[in-house]
């Protein structure tokens, strides 16, 4: 089933959590809705479910609009970040749960439950612990458990609030991947929310990156990544290096810098972004577009990582490879000169703020 | 010896002691002493109190009077834990202040509240008693004092807990599809039933042995109007010590079953936390012994 939001809104007293949000997710595909806290993404899912009912706007399922029914009738899967299990029940009857509140003409045979839920609890490989308490299991066990049980009633849709916010980073990374395989298998249209990049972009088809209620882009992972529509993009998906310089006639200089971009606006305030492992270093100032000292070094894992400090105290931050690092023989204090072998230009930038 | 966080021997003697001492002074010597009173004339005098008619008609009137209080309050309290744990509106403060009133008003000014309210000079007094209905000094009176003085037990016990549950878990029965009725009695109630317990627990306990509310709306009628607090006031006031005394050790007969309930509830409960701890256990350990078994 396809979902189609158009036009959402909602606030909350003063604060406008979704401004006029426009999105299309396509039938079978894992959709991730990343952004900072406060952002609207998790208002946003709410409000797909219908947990949540919007000031204005609509929410179409398959192309039909359901943004008025009823959330028991929206047959969409919903796996809470705090899992949501009932306490007193055991892990069966968590799963058995949505099954056993249909109306009595719907309700399947206790039999075909027993098979149903004994068929998702061997597909989240929890079988052995069908007697037991949701006390009793672990914060993974139970986010499994929970995804179980929203899959019970074969829902059309799949939502996921911050799925593994709650977990420590080794059972995050096993998880993501489960998950991934999981949907590889039964290709159910999937939204997921989540803060942390790395696991919008390893995890999902496409991701929206929202901010202050608004979507800043929707793309494939390594579209967003490699062509940030916005300089908050760019940021938020990982480490940035920050140069201001200008724009004019179509050629951006920063410094002893130049380069030629195509069709951008004459500009006094344009910015530059580069990613560490985008920037080369050398000795030679000939067309670098930053020069600075050598603070720290931290050589641990497969990248070095170099910390700057230019002559205003503004630090770069650089990423090598291992051998590069080695041929240049850097100590602390030498002054070295980077050159870009990739650049995000954005003219008339704001500065983001934290 | 004493570390950070114990007192010395020596220290712990004399504060357990104290409170030993006054526990013993204020609780244990009156009980003892009303049903050492009770008993000083034997116990076929004893018996003979409490099956007096009077007396007989005080207890039956204390438990017609409960029995309604309690459901009433009992289906007032979850509504209202309801709505203030899972809503927002306005006026949610002044519900839970009004609440509470019942707590902060004493009991004489409650009861006299309703004989100013329903008294026979007043409009809506005048109209029940002319359709033959009495409210002040009648049965009606007295159970409506019972039920405002309990008002709050099972609702402040509630909110508090459903509060600190949070409604995820109800939030998941909903979209799971379960109707309204199915979320509550499924979700809701298996979660705060032990609050609950409290709750009716107290409010029975409270709801026997009020005596100032009770008082001033029932007129004292003996036989009629009387509740049991009541007919011990009566029976002291006319030196008749030993049926005073007689009624009292039943009060505080009923002090001590409610405070034996309370502990059966507790106990219950810590034996339920035990039990799935130790499944837990037992739970981990086949999945380690499964886990290093042989494919």
């Amino acid at each position: 089933m396809s979902i189609e939001v158009r036009k959402l809104s909602k606030r909350f007293g003063d604060f406008t959590a979704l401004d006029q949000v426009d999105l299309k997710v396509q039938d079978g595909e894992l959709l991730a809705l990343l952004g900072p806290s406060g952002c609207g993404k998790t208002t946003l899912l709410r409000l797909i479910a219908g947990l949540d009912l919007p000031d204005s706007g609509q929410v179409l399922f398959s192309g039909v609009d359901a943004t008025s029914r009823h959330v028991s009738e929206r047959q969409v899967g919903f796996v809470f970040q705090h899992y949501a299990l009932f306490r007193h029940m055991t892990v069966f009857d968590n799963v058995a749960f949505g099954l056993s509140v249909k109306p009595r003409h719907q309700r399947p045979s206790k039999e075909e439950i027993r098979q149903r839920v004994t068929d998702l609890l061997k597909l989240v490989q929890l079988d052995w612990l069908a007697h037991a308490y949701p006390a009793q299991l672990s914060g993974g066990q139970r986010q499994r458990i929970a995804l179980a049980r929203s899959l019970a009633v074969e829902p059309k849709v799949l939502l996921l609030d911050e799925p593994f916010g709650a977990l420590d980073a080794k059972v995050r990374k096993d998880l993501r991947r489960w998950l991934r395989a999981l949907h590889d298998q039964i290709h159910l249209t999937s939204v997921f929310v989540t803060h942390d990049q790395e696991e919008a972009l390893e995890v999902s088809d496409r991701v929206v990156v929202m901010n202050h209620g608004r979507v800043e882009q929707i793309g494939a992972p390594d579209e967003i990544y490699e062509h940030p529509a916005s300089p908050f993009v760019t940021q938020f998906l990982g480490d940035v290096n920050l140069f201001h310089g200008r724009i004019e006639q179509e050629q951006l200089t920063i410094g002893p810098f130049a380069q030629v971009v195509e069709g951008y606006q004459d500009s006094e305030r344009a910015v530059a972004y580069v990613r560490p492992h985008d920037l080369d270093v050398t000795r030679e100032a000939q067309g670098a577009l930053g020069h600075g000292r050598v603070d720290h070094i931290h050589a641990v894992g497969p990248l070095v990582r170099l910390e700057l400090r230019q002559e205003d105290g503004a630090p770069i931050e650089v990423a090598l490879a291992k051998e590069r690092y080695r041929e240049l023989g850097l100590a602390p204090g030498d002054l070295v000169y980077v050159t870009p072998r990739k650049i995000s230009v954005f003219p008339d930038a704001e500065d983001y703020v934290i | 010896m004493s570390t950070l966080t114990t007192e010395s021997q020596s220290v712990r003697i004399v504060l357990i002691g104290t409170a030993v001492l006054f526990l013993s002074l204020f609780l244990l010597l009156p009980l003892l002493v009303v049903f050492q009173q009770a008993l000083s004339q034997g116990l076929a005098l004893y018996f003979s109190a409490l099956i007096d008619p009077d007396a007989w008609d005080a207890i039956k009137l204390t438990l017609l009077a409960t029995s309604i209080a309690l459901p009433l309050n009992l289906v007032f309290g979850v509504a209202a834990a309801w709505c203030i744990a899972r809503f927002d509106f306005r006026g949610k403060s002044l519900l839970t202040t009004l609440i509470d009133l019942p707590f902060s008003v004493s009991p004489v000014v409650a009861g006299l509240m309703f004989v100013l309210l329903f008294g026979v000079n007043t409009p809506q007094g005048a109209w029940l008693d002319a359709h033959g209905m009495r409210v002040v000094f009648a049965v009606p009176g007295i159970v409506l004092a019972s039920v405002f003085v309990t008002f709050p037990f099972v609702a402040r016990e509630l909110i508090p807990l459903m509060q600190s549950q949070g409604s995820d878990e109800e939030q998941a029965a909903l979209v799971l599809g379960a109707s309204g009725w199915q979320t509550f009695w499924r979700v809701t109630v298996p979660n705060i039933k032990w609050g609950l317990l409290y709750g009716v627990i107290l409010t029975n306990a409270r709801a026997m042995g009020e005596f100032g509310a009770v008082s001033v709306v029932s007129g004292h009628i003996r036989g009629e109007t009387n509740t049991l607090p009541l007919h011990v006031e009566i029976l002291y006031n006319e030196y008749n010590f030993v049926g005073a005394f007689a009624c009292a050790s039943l009060l505080a007969l009923l002090a001590l079953l409610t405070l034996l309930a309370k502990s059966l509830v507790e106990w219950r409960q810590t034996r339920q936390i035990l039990q799935a701890k130790s499944l837990t256990l037992e739970v981990r350990l086949n999945a380690t012994n499964r886990s290093s078994q042989p494919a």
